[in-house]
């Protein structure tokens, strides 16, 4: 782990950050994965995210399916939780609502392994600051 | 997509599907499927578009066409017309307002830019527990940017230019607080963040804490650095464990990294971070309760001045400021000023972050510019009132606010237009209220908590409060009078004015704005004792039909306090005496006979 001790040393720490993270969205290499984030806060957890980020990463894990699944903050959709965005290789993220284990096995099953859209997809209604 | 060429989206909202989304998606299925075009094309059934009043919405990938207010029988035209021959179905596509002209791809709709994520740019993106992702969002770039290429003056001008206003409540200039603080010079200042959050349906500050730590973090370094102070506390209750652990996680990496700190950047500015558990008082939100609380003292406000800035945390000059109102501060160096203050109105600038709640059908958190309208806030972004029921008021400002009726839907929200409307901003809670809603029970929910949550200190707040509420509850159970009435009133004044801090001078709030927009609702209570919302179950009447009663008995079985007579296959009758108005009678009676009013 780095100590940062310059503005330098910390765009530095940004870029190579910002390429890892690009990398493992958009990855063109063979070593190209599947990226899920579960929204795991207190609204998500309550309704159950935890139980849905345990079986996602035994499943896909089971099935040997290459994935990093990581936890992030509220999306927002307090009223469709537990929610999780999946961003498969060369695709926008998608985010899917009411994820309980059996929709998130079905998630694994058509979105993931034959990249079929599935019902209870989430549009996404807002602007984020990157554009502007 | 691998398999399908084509894909159909339908909106499955709760709002779209009142009108009839359902039936549009199995009519898409059906023809898909007798057109053979089920191995190319797929049909889906989507969330909320955020868009209801205009629904329901279908949107077609990959050509991202998006057609509104569509019906059961369009389906055929848009598979027969788009996806068969590839020409857009033209009276279905969305209108722009301003221009008057068709618009296709959703990107450029007016619509997706209703919601702004500022404060809550990486809350749902980045793992909060890995403060690289915070790094690779720019993350910490702000306080470099600071300490290597501005003066603490020219921080603190940027933040006034800004316009930035706190997001806890009062809406005070966030910069000319911060030169308050750099005027006042000790050995020793703080910088105290306000992670309290005590109005009941708030989750705003938390959602923040948790999603983004780090960005609190940073903010709180750059006003440290603007101010002279190299300690940082925040206050946050106990009751948000995941919030804690978060935050706990964020500093002990930020120090890691040297990201906080001794000589952060290799120069000689230090600053360090602590938190300061509190046991979720609401008025420990007030920020001199808040900072005697941190002081291990009871939880009690003393009067302004002095204010935090000349004497806070330890006596020492101390800025306070809200969690969200930090969230913004980094935004606000890298973007710079004159970025952020072309969002928002004259005013306020910027966006706010509201927890959507009560009968609305998307319950959430969203993040809107300063000047959008409730109408947008509930109809666009939050699809509409539940069960398709009317709307009647939505309530800002927890108990400190006030409620707006339909009359105020086209108004932009900002904090001056809210105070004039007879409410305020407060923290962000917004709680929708139907037709079903009785606005007496709502002020008396408001005063209970406050009597709950008073801190005792002065008698206007402490009896006071106390009496209102006693007031409210002798109407609601129908034993009001007139005269009771005009006393609401006028004690609501007095509360306000002589309380000593903003729990007591705020708390009549809620029953001012309601005995103002809603007078004919409380003299329903008091003159021809009812309910019109039919929720005060004192003032419920329940009676059998004769024509409908036919004697099973039922009801006189369930009734708790025997006020049923009749004998088998004889019409019943309760005995209004003797009802306790439970609701019994009214559930079991398999005929509907037992009417409530
Ligand atoms: C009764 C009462 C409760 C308050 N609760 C909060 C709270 O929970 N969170 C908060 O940030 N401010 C709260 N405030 C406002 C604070 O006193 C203070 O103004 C605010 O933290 C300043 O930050 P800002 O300028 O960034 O908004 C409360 C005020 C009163 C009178
Ligand atoms: S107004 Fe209420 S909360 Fe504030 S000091 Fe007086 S009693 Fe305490
Ligand atoms: S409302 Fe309750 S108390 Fe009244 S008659 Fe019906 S069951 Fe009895």
């Amino acid at each position: 782990m780095k100590r940062i001790k310059s503005l330098d040393d910390l765009k530095k720490l940004s870029k190579n950050a910002k390429n890892k993270f690009d990398l493992r969205e958009k990855a063109n290499d063979p070593d190209k994965v599947v990226q899920i984030k579960v929204a795991m806060a207190t609204c998500g957890i309550a309704s159950g995210a935890k139980e849905t980020m345990d079986f996602l990463i035994e499943e896909l894990d089971r099935q040997s399916i290459k994935a990093i699944v990581t936890q992030t903050g509220c999306m927002g959709y307090c009223y469709a939780e537990p929610t999780i965005e999946v961003t498969m290789p060369n695709n926008d993220p998608i985010v899917f609502g009411y994820v309980d284990t059996k929709k998130a096995k079905e998630i694994v099953e058509k979105y993931i392994k034959k990249n079929e859209l599935v019902d209870g997809i989430l549009p996404v209604n807002y602007e984020t600051i990157d554009k502007q | 997509m691998a398999k399908y060429k084509m894909h159909i989206l339908c909106c499955g909202g709760t709002g779209c599907r009142a009108s009839k989304s359902d039936e549009i998606l199995e009519n898409f299925k059906k023809i898909i499927l007798e057109k053979n075009l089920d191995d190319e094309v797929q049909v889906i059934q989507t969330g909320c578009f955020g868009f209801c009043e205009k629904g329901p919405i279908v949107k077609i990938l990959p050509d991202n066409t998006f057609y509104t207010e569509v019906t059961p029988e369009d389906a055929l035209e848009i598979v027969e017309e788009h996806v068969i021959k590839g020409r857009k179905v033209k009276r279905l596509l969305y209108m722009d307002p301003d221009k008057k002209e068709h618009i296709s791809d959703s990107k450029h709709m007016n619509f997706y830019k209703k919601q702004i994520r500022i404060a809550l740019r990486n809350c749902g993106f980045i793992n909060p527990e890995n403060i690289e992702e915070y790094i690779a969002r720019d993350g910490y770039m702000a306080i470099g940017k600071c300490l290597t290429e501005m003066t603490p003056e020219q921080v603190i001008a940027e933040i006034k230019l800004s316009g930035l206003r706190g997001r806890g409540g009062g809406g005070f200039p966030t910069g000319l607080k911060w030169e308050f603080a750099s005027k006042y010079h000790d050995d020793q200042k703080y910088v105290v963040c306000n992670a309290d959050e005590g109005d009941p349906g708030a989750f705003m500050d938390r959602s923040i804490l948790e999603g983004d730590p780090h960005s609190v973090l940073e903010a709180m370094a750059i006003c440290g650095y603007s101010i002279g102070a190299n300690k940082g506390l925040i206050y946050i209750r106990a009751e948000y464990p995941l919030a804690i652990e978060r935050l706990k996680i964020a500093i002990k990496q930020a120090k890691e990294y040297g990201l906080l700190g001794d000589n952060i950047f290799g120069t000689d500015f230090s600053f360090d971070i602590t938190l300061r558990l509190g046991a979720g008082a609401f008025v420990c939100g007030e920020e001199t309760a808040l900072i005697h609380s941190m002081e291990g003292q009871r939880g009690e406000p003393t009067p302004k001045p002095p204010f935090p800035a000349e004497s806070g945390f330890m006596k020492k000059p101390t800025n306070v400021n809200n969690v969200e109102t930090f969230a913004n501060i980094p935004v606000i160096i890298n973007k710079g000023a004159n970025w952020f203050n072309k969002i928002g109105t004259e005013k306020s600038k910027g966006t706010k972050v509201f927890a959507l709640a009560g009968k609305i059908n998307n319950v959430g958190l969203i993040e809107v510019p300063m000047g959008t309208t409730l109408r947008e806030v509930i109809y666009e972004i939050g699809g509409g009132i539940k069960s398709g029921k009317e709307f009647k008021a939505v309530q800002t400002g927890g108990p400190s606010g006030g409620c707006l009726t339909k009359d105020f839907l086209d108004t932009p929200i900002d904090y001056d237009n809210l105070v004039a409307a007879g409410s305020m901003m407060g923290s962000g809670g917004m709680i929708v209220m139907d037709e079903d809603d009785c606005m007496v029970s709502i002020a008396k929910f408001y005063m209970e908590f406050i009597v709950e949550e008073s801190c005792g200190k002065c008698v206007p707040c402490r009896l006071g409060t106390k009496r209102l509420y006693e007031i409210l509850e002798k109407i609601t159970r129908g034993n009001g009078t007139m005269e009771d009435l005009d006393l609401l009133k006028n004690l609501s004044k007095t509360v306000k004015a002589t309380s000593l801090c903003g729990l007591g001078q705020t708390a009549p709030n809620p029953i001012l704005s309601t005995l103002n927009n809603f007078y004919d609702e409380y003299v329903a209570h008091v003159r021809d004792k009812k309910c019109p919302a039919g929720q005060c179950r004192h003032l419920l009447k329940f009676e059998i039909d004769p024509e409908k009663c036919v004697g099973c008995t039922v009801c006189a079985r369930n009734c708790p306090v025997n006020a049923i007579t009749g004998t088998v296959k004889q019409p019943h009758t309760i005995d209004q005496e003797i009802c306790i108005k439970c609701g019994a009678c009214f559930q079991k009676c398999k005929f509907g006979a037992i009417s409530k009013k």
